[in-house]
């Protein structure tokens, strides 16, 4: 009765439009990255290949999308047909039966041809449940031209010393030019990105085989104090409100000497349309503590799911499977040049000639992806899988609130020590009330 | 009876008064004017503010990747169904409060206005399960009822005090001359309750339009109001302030100019009894 | 006047209001509480099982909570601050009389109708970015650095942006309120040779109390629960300097899916919030039978 009543409110307002066309509508919900936006802008391509499917978009910041596709998948809402979620979700929502599985995708989409690095982790006993639109590691992006007037050079696998005497000889704050520009905006999916990363590069790790933080660790102690010395001597001001896109902001503004962030925004810094700087960049590895080997410590792809329960499963698997094939990289290659092809998730992409000469950051991306080992991420053995993430639910909440003490300590209002220590507090009593600490 | 007041002391008062009116209202002409700019124009340093290359790039560049127009039906049909639904409702009730008070009806206002003490968030979850099961997820109707409940404790209150301002003989004499309840009502009390219910209606729009708890979270696609559409726009990658302060004009743009055009209504009627 | 009959009318004619009310509070509000009691975590289903008060003890020793609760008083007292005293110099200032009062009441009252989303996202990017904000432009110009807003006074920029949201509703009740004065009184006190500022505490002040009130009260009610505005800035940061009790709940029942924590704390927070209605609504009460 409801939906009858739904329909004809529907009639009502649109009238001729919803009886003239018989197409069926599904709803993606998306976060609102560069990648993404650029596929709205290519939805009559979709529109003309699949002209009986109708796409509604909803397009939100990252931390809202995710309350909103958790919330509705495990209520079972069924608002969404499609939904954008990370690599460190879907395991755990496949484990639940949260997510259609990927099989029998159309003809011709070559899952062989997906990244490895990538792909493994959207399996679960051998079936894909996640499609990756777009894959990241992690690197260091920096400004040739100042690193020359600087008289520094930094070496293709940088140590953390290099880094900051890089970024004290490019900082030159009269002129708004800071040395380093790193995530300092609390969330799991923020600064412990970067810092998680940095820790793992460091030996540091979240959790030992019991499941007790480690922030008490040496290792930990070395990892944060080098974080804030970096950024208080190098860093932007405002450096605890920064994440992702305020830090990409600035460098395509050329006030960032370096930039430690997600390969994805090679492509960004190098536009000649968004970025002042795009000449003049520079790519080199995520660093390591001197001595150290290990290429990458960071690992996401933004992933296209079908939640279980949808009525349109066929449409959206029509759609997810249009989004990540090769096909479509090829459209945006055509549209927008090679460089702004999504990048990290084919082989193939990284076989392309016509790639490689256009994104220079190409070779260092393969790397840093092929490098990550996702079940071990550090020195020491960990109970759970991740890199600059830890594969249990609890992490979001758990990452957010360290986060935030990390936060506060780049703020200035809490020591280090203090941080670490309510850290490692916090972390306890919530893995105690979840269970993991007997 | 008004006081003479020296030219000289009114012109002070004049530039004073502008000031702080312009100081007041700045942030949005800002915003209006960084709608216009480029983006390496809108953080460009020292800022420019007038003197730039004028552009409506902004602006299709908005509605090419959101249908604002969809959203803005959305804002209109939520906000104004939810203030009618409510009058409905409240009309009645603030009545029988303003004419035959009983002994708790002071308390029974004062709860009303209690439950808005509620914080959404320790509810979303159980209202978004009755929201599903109902099968109103994602519809104007589901936001609507949303909408009349929260605001439903302030209407009743404000026109409760513009009920009680009407002296009771009034409509005595109407009920000697033969008026039915309802008759009263209608043809009695609302005309002398214009200002007030006007300035109710305005307020309540208002609210609704601007409440961006229960709009962005209940809905998806179909029936996401303006304040989802300016949630696409909180923090994309890249430079982004004039593609903001676009779609920030759009949004509140509405019910900027509503607002001004109606304030005499809302301000003769905002007094909440309080005026003696 | 009231008749049996018309009584009788008088309680069909509350009661949709009533009814609905009532069931808007306690339907949510029994589930709340009935979760509140699991263990129920959104992102693990099928594991919830009765857990006493657990969730309870859970939430009030998180020493986020005294934090989130100083907070929560802090943003409400700070705005109704900000916005009573700024609001009776607005009304005194747009009551005396000067050329273009019509639109400077309008440029006035014009943030009233801005959505808290779009405020706190202007005023986040555009003013208060250390490096790209107006403030930090204008800070270069005199030669000073640059404030950091929002991590250097988190909650008292919190404060300023919903100040600056509230101010004109404030003005507007004052306003009226101070419109419908009897002159004659201010004119005779003004005879006597009052000064000024006796005029105001003793005649103008007295007066506006009432509406003082009102403004107290429909303010906190909206500012118990702001939410938005924090979202948008400071995610309730840097550590929990900007964490009120909404912002908190929010956390627990959204970020970390921890329903049945969050619903404890919703519980908590409805409590508290019925102690400040209580106490707003004796004062109020007393004010308005006056």
């Amino acid at each position: 009765m409801t939906t009858t009543f739904r329909a004809l409110m529907g009639a009502c307002a649109f009238g001729a439009l919803a009886t003239a066309s018989m197409a069926e509508t599904i709803t993606v919900a998306t976060v609102n990255n560069g990648d993404m936006i650029r596929m709205q802008g290519l939805m009559d391509e979709f529109k003309a290949e699949h002209p009986d499917i109708d796409v509604e978009w909803v397009t939100l910041e990252e931390n809202v999308l995710r309350q909103r596709v958790t919330q509705d998948v495990a209520t079972k809402g069924g608002q969404f047909d499609v939904m954008t979620i990370g690599n460190y979700e879907v395991p755990i929502w496949a484990k639940q039966s949260w997510l259609v599985p990927l099989t029998d995708m159309p003809e011709g989409y070559d899952e062989e041809d997906l990244m490895p690095a990538i792909a493994d982790g959207l399996r679960q006993d051998g079936t894909l449940y996640a499609a990756p639109f777009y894959g990241e590691s992690a690197m260091v992006m920096y400004r040739t031209d100042l690193a020359e007037a600087a008289g520094v050079t930094i070496p293709d696998a940088p140590n953390w010393g290099q880094i900051e005497e890089a970024a004290a000889a490019m900082t030159d704050r009269d002129n708004e030019i800071y040395g380093i520009c790193l995530r300092g905006k609390a969330g799991w999916g923020e600064n412990m990105a970067f810092i998680s990363s940095m820790a793992n590069s460091m030996g540091a790790r979240w959790f030992d085989m019991d499941w007790h933080p480690q922030f008490d660790s040496e290792a930990w102690s070395e990892t944060l104090t080098d974080y804030l010395d970096l950024m208080n001597n190098y860093g932007p001001p405002g450096g605890s409100g920064n994440g992702f896109n305020e830090n990409l902001a600035l460098f395509q503004q050329g006030k960032c000497g370096m930039w430690i962030d997600a390969t994805v925004a090679a492509s960004f810094v190098t536009d000649p349309e968004e970025s002042t700087v795009a000449d003049s960049v520079g790519f080199a590895q995520f660093p390591n503590k001197e001595g150290m080997e290990g290429t990458g410590h960071w690992l996401w792809s933004w992933n296209l799911a079908i939640p279980a329960g949808t009525q349109k499963e066929e449409s959206a698997k029509a759609f997810v499977a249009w989004a990540t094939s090769k096909e479509y990289t090829q459209l945006v290659a055509e549209r927008e040049g090679w460089r702004a092809a999504p990048p990290g998730t084919r082989t193939s992409l990284y076989e392309n000639q016509d790639y490689l000469d256009a994104a220079p950051f190409a070779e260092m991306t393969l790397n840093a992806i092929n490098g990550v080992d996702i079940l071990n991420p550090t020195v020491d053995e960990v109970p759970y899988i991740g890199s600059q993430w830890v594969g249990i639910p609890e992490f979001q909440g758990i990452g957010t609130a360290v986060g935030q003490q990390f936060s506060a300590a780049l703020a200035g209002q809490v020591s280090a020590e203090q941080a670490l220590q309510s850290a490692q507090q916090l972390t306890e009593r919530e893995m105690t009330r979840a269970g993991y600490i007997q | 009876m008004a006081r003479a007041v020296s030219t000289r002391r009114k012109l002070l008062t004049t530039v004073f008064a502008w000031l702080v009116g312009l100081a007041i209202f700045f942030p949005i002409l800002w915003t209006i004017l960084t709608s216009f700019k480029t983006e390496a124009a809108a953080i460009a340093s020292p800022p420019v503010w007038f003197n730039f290359h004028w552009t409506l790039d902004n602006y299709v560049t908005v509605q090419n990747r959101s249908n604002y127009f969809r959203h803005f039906s959305n804002s209109v049909i939520i906000s104004v169904g939810s203030t009618l639904l409510g009058l409905i409702i409240a009309i009645p009730a603030a009545w029988s409060m303003a004419f035959v008070p009983a002994k708790r009806t002071k308390d029974v206002l004062m709860w009303m206005l209690s439950t808005k003490m509620l914080p959404p968030v320790g509810v979303l979850v159980p209202i978004y399960l009755i929201f599903r099961d109902l099968g109103i997820l994602d519809t104007r109707i589901g936001l609507v009822i949303v909408l009349t409940l929260i605001n439903l404790p302030i209407i009743v209150w404000m026109l409760y005090t513009y009920f009680k301002e009407i002296p009771g003989e009034i409509l005595e004499a109407a009920r000697m001359d033969g008026a039915s309840l309802r008759e009263e009502i209608i043809y009695v009390l609302t005309p002398m309750a214009i200002p007030g219910m006007a300035s109710t209606v305005l307020l309540n729009i208002i609210l609704a339009w601007n409440e961006a708890f229960w709009t962005l979270n209940l809905t998806a696609a179909r029936a996401a109001p303006l304040t989802a559409f300016i949630a696409s726009y909180s923090s994309p990658e890249g430079l982004f302030y004039a593609k903001l302060s676009a779609a920030s004009t759009m949004a509140i743009a509405p019910i900027l100019i509503m607002g001004w055009f109606s304030q005499k209504q809302l301000v003769r009627g905002l007094t909440f009894g309080a005026v003696k | 006047m009231a008749t049996k009959h018309s009584r009788a009318a008088a309680r069909l004619m509350i009661s949709p209001a009533v009814i609905l009310l009532l069931g808007w509070m306690i339907i949510p509000l029994g589930m709340t509480l009935y979760f509140s009691f699991l263990r129920y975590n959104l992102l693990m289903p099928g594991m919830e099982e009765f857990t006493g008060l657990a969730n309870y003890r859970f939430f009030l020793t998180d020493p986020a909570f005294f934090a989130a609760l100083k907070n929560t008083l802090l943003l409400v007292g700070g705005v109704l601050l900000v916005t009573v005293v700024g609001g009776v110099l607005l009304a005194l200032m747009l009551d005396q009389p000067f050329f273009g009062q019509g639109i400077v009441r309008i440029l006035v009252i014009a943030p009233f109708f801005v959505m808290p989303t779009v405020s706190a996202l202007v005023w986040k990017n555009m003013f208060m970015n250390p490096v790209n904000g107006l403030f930090a432009h204008a800070a270069k110009a005199l030669g000073m650095q640059p404030f950091d807003f929002l991590s250097a006074a988190p909650l008292a920029s919190i404060i300023g942006i919903v100040s600056w949201q509230w101010l004109p509703f404030a003005t507007l009740i004052l306003l009226t309120a101070l419109q419908s004065l009897d002159q004659e009184q201010l004119e005779a006190a003004e005879m006597d040779g009052a000064p000024w500022i006796k005029r105001f505490f003793y005649i103008m002040l007295p007066h506006l109390a009432r509406a003082i009130t009102v403004v107290i009260l429909i303010q906190t009610i909206f500012l118990l629960s702001v939410f938005a505005e924090i979202l948008v800035t400071t995610n309730g940061g840097p550590g929990v300097a900007s964490t009120n009790l909404t912002y908190l709940i929010y956390v627990q029942s959204l970020l970390q899916f921890d329903v049945g924590g969050g619903s404890a704390g919703g519980v908590v927070a409805i409590i508290l919030a019925n102690i400040v209605a209580i106490f707003l609504m004796r004062m109020i009460g007393k004010n308005l039978d006056a």
